[in-house]
């Protein structure tokens, strides 16, 4: 199981942490939300729960819940530009269908 | 859609505990307690008094409140405000015996004035007052400034009443976690929120107050369904009888004010002493140096107050009429108040309700002790073993369930309390016109898996076609862990909702093992909603094309008529074998075949759009 960040996802979360000035590396996960059943999370990370899985990504700490795995594994995580808004993509190949503003998402 | 880093929800930080009272602000006396050490303690004063009388006097340079004020009443009536609380957010319209008092009231709109030495004031002010001395007498003992406080009100209090004793700890600076019905901290006290749910009587005879109330303890929570009482009756009244005694037997003429003071005292003495004595001597010498020896025996004093008791049994019977109840659905009976010492009246109290009473709690303290109880648990102290659940953050999340049995999650885990979250869903359905809303908690995927807390239906959703409603679902916990779900339909604006407690008969254990559970069958979960969302989808497409078949059925050979007629049947059929594979390719195989279908209803519509129209009225 894993999941992978690519080297612009690396620099830009590096980035954030040290402008932050705290935090071990970064939480991903999922939520049921939206229209179409899950939604992404994505947030610092202070600590490490005991139901966490780690991973390092060159240099940066990925922590995810077991649970929340079991709908991520595998996904490469992104840092676009699209037009004029930039920031993080999840490009998981768990996702069966997305609603339409790709908010949610369905396994 | 880009996402961006967010902060994480941070649960609330392990921290000192904090220092919480409870305030029973009575109409006689008041009392202030915490939970020193996981027990529930009342604070005394410098000179070891629990009982603060609740009497203020604005003396010429300050002002004096408790027993030294309650000394000086006699002699500055007008300046010495006693039973302040019974002015408590009234008028003078609202107060019949205004008279009685010897203050001097102004005539003026709203709550209740009166001039004192020191200049007008309301009965907050005074109360303020009460408050005061009980915050610094907490403060002085736990060592610093108090987090809060919970203070208790009668439950029959009104909301102008409620809101007045807000303001007069506002005044003096002392947060109010919450006010808490009296009959109620009696409960909490004697830990009756822990144990069977059911209904309970608490019998309140204070100094010059009789209240009954009759309490339903559900899911955790009490709320009051019927209180009655007389205003005008208390212990104050027993004294009285034996005063009356004493004049009876000795043959006494009216007497000097001095002479009825030692013996109301005496009185009360007597009265104090039978509680555990068959008999007791009153003996005295009256200014005009008469010797007063005689001897008070418990039947004595059982007969010449039994007319009085027999007036506290009325409101009990009103108050179950109130409810619909009769005595024997009370399952438990508190005693509130210093005059339930007295035996006749716990033994009157146990043959009415046909079982002994709940008397190991001081009842002068009892009111106090159960709003500690609850001060504490709302600014987050706890034990290891206990209250924890009462805490500051949700144990478990919390949702409903949606289409297919799924949960759909509104408040996570962890969440701090007190917080209010609302989520917009629509209809499944075309004229769907009510909505049933079950609320669930736990980790898991399935309803099945978690635990039911309540369902209730919210009727009245103007008919629509699926998914054009919005009902707004709003879940909101206050400080005491007290969940209220609400659906609201936006434009009509129907509501319907429903208070539960979601950590009623939730222990420590049951929480870890539905935390776990979520773990280990988070597979399974996963699958589990797989498979419910492609039957949701299945279910949409099967009525879909139905209906596309009833309407538009002629635009098909009878091959292609027949094809999808068969495609449907075994999609009808895989969508009831649980095998998400195979229902997914049979949603693929049915969406091939009716894709020619649906292509040439579209050119029918766009026709029929057209037909009859030039270019300028379509574009």
């Amino acid at each position: 199981m894993a999941i992978r960040l690519t080297p612009s996802a690396v620099k830009h979360i590096q980035t954030s942490l040290s402008k932050r000035g705290k935090g071990i590396g970064l939480r991903l996960g999922v939520k049921t939300s939206g229209c179409s059943g899950l939604a992404y999370k994505i947030e610092y990370a202070d600590e490490i729960h005991p139901e966490d899985v780690q991973f390092d990504s060159d240099g940066v700490l990925v922590v995810v819940d077991k649970k929340s795995l079991l709908y991520l594994d595998g996904t490469r995580l992104d840092y676009i530009r699209e037009g004029l808004s930039e920031g993080f993509k999840f490009e998981n190949p768990n996702v069966r269908a997305q609603c339409g503003c790709g908010e949610s998402f369905t396994v | 859609m880009l996402l961006q880093i967010s902060e994480p929800d941070n649960p609330v930080p392990k921290s000192a505990p904090r220092r919480a009272v409870g305030i029973d602000l009575g109409t006689t006396h008041s009392l202030v307690a915490t939970v020193y050490h996981g027990v529930p303690t009342i604070l005394l004063d410098d000179r070891g008094r629990a009982l603060l009388p609740s009497v203020v006097r604005y003396a010429e340079q300050n002002i004096i409140v408790g027993q030294e004020a309650l000394e000086m009443q006699s002699r500055d009536p007008a300046n010495t405000i006693v039973s302040v609380k019974r002015f408590m957010g009234r008028a003078l319209t609202d107060l019949d015996d205004m008279r009685q008092f010897p203050y001097q009231w102004l005539d003026t709109l709203g709550m209740v004035r009166l001039k004192t030495r020191t200049g007008i004031k309301n009965p907050i002010e005074i109360s303020a007052e009460i408050l005061r001395v009980l915050k610094e007498r907490a403060e002085a003992q736990l060592g610093g400034v108090l987090d809060g406080a919970v203070i208790t009100v009668p439950a029959y209090f009104d909301d102008a009443q409620r809101q007045a004793t807000k303001e007069a700890a506002k005044l003096i600076g002392l947060d109010v976690l919450r006010l808490l019905n009296e009959p109620t901290a009696a409960a909490i006290a004697y830990g009756l929120d822990q144990g069977t749910e059911g209904i309970y009587a608490v019998y309140d005879l204070g100094g010059g107050t009789f209240d009954v109330s009759i309490l339903r303890l559900s899911r955790g929570v009490f709320e009051v369904l019927a209180t009655h009482g007389d205003s005008a009756l208390g212990g104050d009244d027993f004294d009285h009888r034996i005063f009356c005694w004493i004049l009876e037997m000795a043959a006494l003429p009216p007497l000097p004010a001095e002479d009825v003071r030692l013996l109301l005292t005496l009185s009360r003495r007597a009265k104090e002493s039978l509680t555990d004595n068959n008999s007791v001597p009153i003996i005295a010498q009256l200014s005009n140096k008469q010797n007063i020896d005689l001897t008070l025996t418990t039947e004595t004093f059982t007969e010449i107050t039994a007319h009085l008791i027999e007036k506290t049994l009325t409101p009990i019977k009103r108050a179950l009429r109130d409810a619909k109840l009769t005595k024997d659905d009370i399952q438990g009976v508190v005693l509130v108040g210093g005059a339930t010492r007295m035996p006749q009246v716990r033994r009157a109290v146990a043959h009415f309700f046909g079982q002994p009473p709940l008397v190991n709690l001081n009842p002068d303290e009892v009111v106090a002790l159960g709003a500690a109880i609850q001060a504490n648990a709302l600014v987050g102290n706890r034990k290891n073993d206990d209250d924890w659940l009462l805490l500051d953050v949700t144990p478990l999340s919390l949702g409903i369930e949606t289409m297919g049995g799924l949960v759909e999650k509104i408040v996570p885990r962890n969440a701090s309390i007190p917080l209010t979250k609302a989520q917009d869903f629509t209809t499944f359905k075309d004229g769907q016109t009510a909505l049933a809303i079950h609320v669930v908690q736990g980790e898991r995927e399935r309803v099945e898996d978690c635990r039911s807390l309540a369902r209730f239906e919210l009727h009245g959703i103007p008919p629509m076609v699926a998914g054009a409603a919005r009902i707004r679902i709003t879940f909101q916990i206050d400080a005491d862990g007290l969940l209220s779900v609400s659906a609201r339909e936006q434009t009509t604006s129907t509501e319907a909702s429903i208070v539960v407690k979601p950590s009623y008969g939730l222990d420590e254990a049951e929480v870890t093992r539905m935390l776990e559970e979520s773990m280990v069958y988070a597979h399974d979960d996963m699958k589990a909603r797989a498979l419910a969302e492609s039957q949701i989808e299945t279910d949409q497409l099967l009525e879909l094309t139905k209906h596309a078949l009833k309407e538009d059925g002629d635009l098909l050979s009878s091959e292609e008529y027949a094809a999808i007629e068969k495609a449907l049947e075994e999609l009808l059929h895989c969508r009831n074998s649980n095998d998400v594979e195979a229902l997914r390719r049979s949603l693929a195989h049915t969406n091939r075949v009716t894709s020619e279908f649906a292509g040439r209803r579209m050119d029918r519509s766009v026709q029929k759009a057209l037909t009859g129209k030039n270019v300028h009225n379509v574009v």
